[in-house]
Order: C-alpha cells, then structure tokens, then sequence
C-alpha cells in the first residue's frame, strides 16, 4: 500500500460571493492549491468533487466534469454526494487511489454555491438531506433535526435547560475566536456567550448562533503518494495515515440512538485502526460543527468523551484554543463557514496548515503531529473521519 | 405523486388504523419496506400500533421550509411506539409538549400546502 501525502491545500475564501459561479469558485481552490502544492496540473490524474444541491441551487447537475475544465485538468473526474460529507467522501476516495497505486496524484475537494439563493430556498434544499417520507413531510429542518437530537441529548443525560444553552452557546463562542485570524472564514468576529443565548430561536432549543451559517466556498487538496513526493522533491510533510466511513439510518427516527451519532464512532475507530492511532494519540481535530449540538457528538465519537460528557467542553476551556485539545481552530463550519459540498475538503486543508505550521492558529498548537478531521452528513447518517500526521 | 406504501401508511391514521410493519423476529418498520435492515427478513406482517407514544424529542421550528411556512411556529416531535418511532408535528400550541408527553396519531394538512401531514396530537 503507498503512503499518501498531501503535497498542497487551496481554498477560496469563505463566506457570501453569490455572484460568483461554483465553476469560478472551484477553479480559484484548485489553483491554489496547484501552486501550494508546485504539482502541474498535467499530472493529475483524478479529479475527486464534493458537490451536495448544485442541482438545486445552481441548477447545475453532471458537476464533475465541468469542474476539471474549469480547473484545467483532463482526466476522470467524479463527483461524489453524501449531503455535508460529500467532499470529505471524494477525500477518503483519492486516499484510496493513491493507495492502491492507481494513481500517484489526485486532486480532491469540493465547491457549493449558496447565496445565490434567498433563505427558505437554501433551506428547503438544505432539507433534502433528510428522510424526505418521514422527516422533510413532518416539517423537519435541517436545524430543527439536530435540535430533536439536543433536546434528546439533554433527557439523556440529564441535562437542564439553561446549561444546554450555555454550553451550547460556549461552543459557538469559541469558534467565533478561533476564526478570527483566517482570512478564509465567513466571520472573522467574535460573539460573547450571551450575545449567543439572546440569538433569536431558529429551532428550539437551537438559537441563530448556534447555526452554521449559508456559505459560498471551495476547497481542493492535492494527494500523492510518497513515491511521488520524493521524486519531485517536494516539500510535502504532512501524510494522510488513516480514513474511515460509518453509516447509519436515514431517519432520526430510525435509529438506535438519538442523541449519539454512530456512524461517526464507526468511521472513526475504523479511521485511528487504519492510522494505528487511539483518540488519546490526537493532539488537535477539525470537527462537522454545522450546529453546535454536533460538535458535542463529534468530540464524543471520537472518543475524546464519554456520552454525555462532551457538552461542557468548551465552557471548561478543553477544547478551546489554549485547551487540551483545540477543537475547531478554523473556526469551525460555525464561523469559517459551510458552503456544503466543500467542507470536508476544507477541513483537510485546514488540518495541514495547522501541522505545517503556516495556519494562523498554528502557534496555538506548535507540538502537534496528529490531526483528526470529522466530516459528517444530514444527521450524521454518513460520517467520515481522517487523520493526518506530521511525516517522520 | 402517490407513493406506494407510504400513502396506505399514512392514510390508515384517519381511520385510526395505525399500523407497522414487523418482520419474522419483530423488529419494526414503516413502509415501504422490503428487507429488515437489522436481520435481513424479507417476511413482514402488519401490526397496530399502539393508540399513543410516548415523546422521545421535541424542537419548536420557528424558520421553516417554504412548505411550512405557514404553520411556522410549530412543534416537530419525534414520539415512540415501541417497536418504532413516529415524527410528526404536533396540534397544539408551541413550546407546550414535553419529552415524555403522551400523543396519538392522525393526519392533518399543512396551512402552507394543504399537503396531507402526520400530526401527533397530546392526549
């Protein structure tokens, strides 16, 4: 099996361009990271996008090969869709490529255009994600699932209204901080706890603050294998040494558990088993903070809590930047943003420059050599997990 | 658009008919379902549900999707029956029901659509 590593990270910037075609926005991420990389685009050889509702929100369906002409490559190109997770499934598919030997580069990442569209629209797009008999027909939104999953999580374990909230509010506060310095992120600007808790309610007990918000943006990562990197003498320092994918029920209302989210426990013990790694050898993770309730789930899957014990985490400081292990220091799909088809890509991006030592929040995490990212999908039905670590 | 399996399914609430589907080793379904995805039982029987659930997850949706936007603010709630669980919306005033209310099946329509709804209405 070859080694991957990723040679070069480009992002657009992101936040509200909703003049900005998805074909530009793209092209801008795979250019960037072509000269991060000093890869030629003559040697890709798969090009692997995320794309979730490009045929609802830009009316533009067959996505991947208009992208590789946008992005000057020719070569197979595919487009993979699982809602949110989908660029963080076309990763997990060019990891696989480069391992195999199929292919010794590969240009992976993801684009969604957005704010092109008024609210409701996104919304009703957003939506779509979901189990559209028995939950989109029920009124369910894309917020009001994860707040079924809140409200189930506080009767679980027990929790009271108020520190839900705080808790909750305690997470987006965070991200808003570690957003600040990235010149990529859709917010670089801080929101207090209670700015937070006095957000108007979007889906009880989830407030504005506690959502991600609409996003324009691309993503793209180039993937080679270590033969390759050696080769050309590239500087190409961090590996992806493990990726996984779990899967669970559609519906909220078809699984085992409410207020856990299995998919995510698979794909990551599938991802620390292929990496050789347990959740205590993480130093730093990139988590699916689309609502804050899903950053408390993730940092559970993961196994850095136990059920339950998640939700205090950034009120206890553990996973703020200074913390034991910095949760979100791109400021999260909360504060960077979320422009769908593209998150998953981003994070990946995100997690090398902060091993690198080239993010803005780097110096928050100076020791670090393994880095988790978590990309989920809907209400986690489709989760994927990868982690990365400094090359020796 | 009719969808097969799920229109018999939903309508059997107006006539308080309720039912799931429970495969060889009883776990429970709705339909339409062909394959149980927790034993691979492809041999289904048609079980009442129980006449109330029990809530299980309550969200008062104040944005809603333009197919609601109408009934906006309203309460969605996940309720359990057992060998399933039911999401619905609920005819009452929002904010009100609880995690563990009881509430009983039928179908209203959306103020938005006029589209046929699963409602769970508290007893």
């Amino acid at each position: 099996m070859n080694g991957v590593r990723v040679a070069g990270v480009g992002l657009t910037h992101f936040g509200s361009h909703p003049e900005r075609t998805g074909r530009d926005l793209f092209a801008e991420a795979a250019l960037n990271a072509r000269d991060d990389a000093g890869v030629p685009l003559d040697d890709v050889e798969q090009l692997n996008v995320g794309n979730f509702a490009g045929s609802l929100l830009e009316g533009q369906g067959h996505t991947a090969p208009l992208l590789a002409e946008a992005a000057g490559l020719d070569c197979p190109a595919t487009r993979y869709e699982e809602a949110c997770a989908s660029a963080g499934v076309a990763v997990r598919e060019a990891v696989r490529a480069v391992r195999s030997g199929e292919a010794d580069v590969v240009l992976a990442g993801g684009m969604e255009r957005m704010t092109n569209n008024d609210t409701p629209e996104t919304t009703e797009a957003l939506a779509i994600a979901a189990d559209e008999l028995f939950e989109i027909r029920a009124g369910v939104t894309f917020p009001g699932a994860y707040a079924l999953m809140a409200t189930a999580y506080a009767e679980a374990f027990d929790v009271d209204e108020e520190t839900l909230k705080t808790d909750l509010a305690n997470v987006a506060s965070k991200n808003h901080d570690n957003a600040l310095p990235n010149e990529y992120a859709q917010y670089q600007r801080e929101i207090s706890v209670e700015q937070a808790l006095d957000a108007p309610p979007v889906a009880e007990p989830l407030g504005l603050f506690d959502c991600c918000p609409v996003t324009d943006g691309a993503s793209a990562v180039v993937l080679v294998s270590e033969e390759y990197a050696a080769d050309h003498d590239l500087s190409a320092d961090v590996a992806v040494v493990g990726t996984g994918q779990g899967t669970d029920r559609m519906a909220l209302q078809d699984r085992e558990y409410l207020a856990r989210t299995p998919a995510a426990d698979d794909a990551a013990a599938m991802a620390y088993d292929d990496a050789g790694i347990d959740a205590a050898d993480v130093d730093v993770a990139e988590v699916h903070d689309c609502f804050t309730i899903a950053e408390v789930l993730a940092i559970e899957s993961l196994g850095f809590y136990e059920p339950g014990e998640g939700l205090g985490a950034a009120r206890r400081g553990e996973t703020r930047a200074d913390g034991e292990l910095p949760v979100n220091l791109s400021g999260g799909l909360k504060a960077k943003g979320h422009p769908v088809g593209a998150t998953g890509g981003s994070q990946i991006a995100e997690m090398t420059r902060l091993l690198r030592g080239d993010h803005p929040n780097s110096d928050e995490v100076p020791d670090a050599e393994v880095g988790v990212t978590h990309n989920a999908g809907g209400t986690v039905a489709s989760a994927v997990v990868h982690v990365l670590e400094v090359a020796e | 658009m009719s969808d097969a399996g799920f229109d018999e399914w939903l309508h059997a609430f107006v006539a308080d008919d309720g039912y799931y589907l429970a495969c060889e080793n009883g776990h429970g379904h709705l339909p339409p379902r062909r394959v149980c995805p927790d034993c691979g039982s492809t041999e289904f029987a048609e079980e009442s549900l129980p006449e109330t659930g029990t809530v299980a997850a309550v969200t008062t949706v104040h944005v809603p999707a333009p197919s609601f936007e109408a009934d906006a603010p309203y309460d969605t709630v996940v309720a359990d029956f057992g060998a399933v669980r039911l999401t619905g919306v609920v005819d009452a005033e929002p904010g009100t029901v609880e995690i563990g209310d009881a509430v009983e099946p039928s179908v209203g329509a959306s103020e938005t659509t006029g589209d046929d709804v699963l409602v769970l209405r508290p007893v």
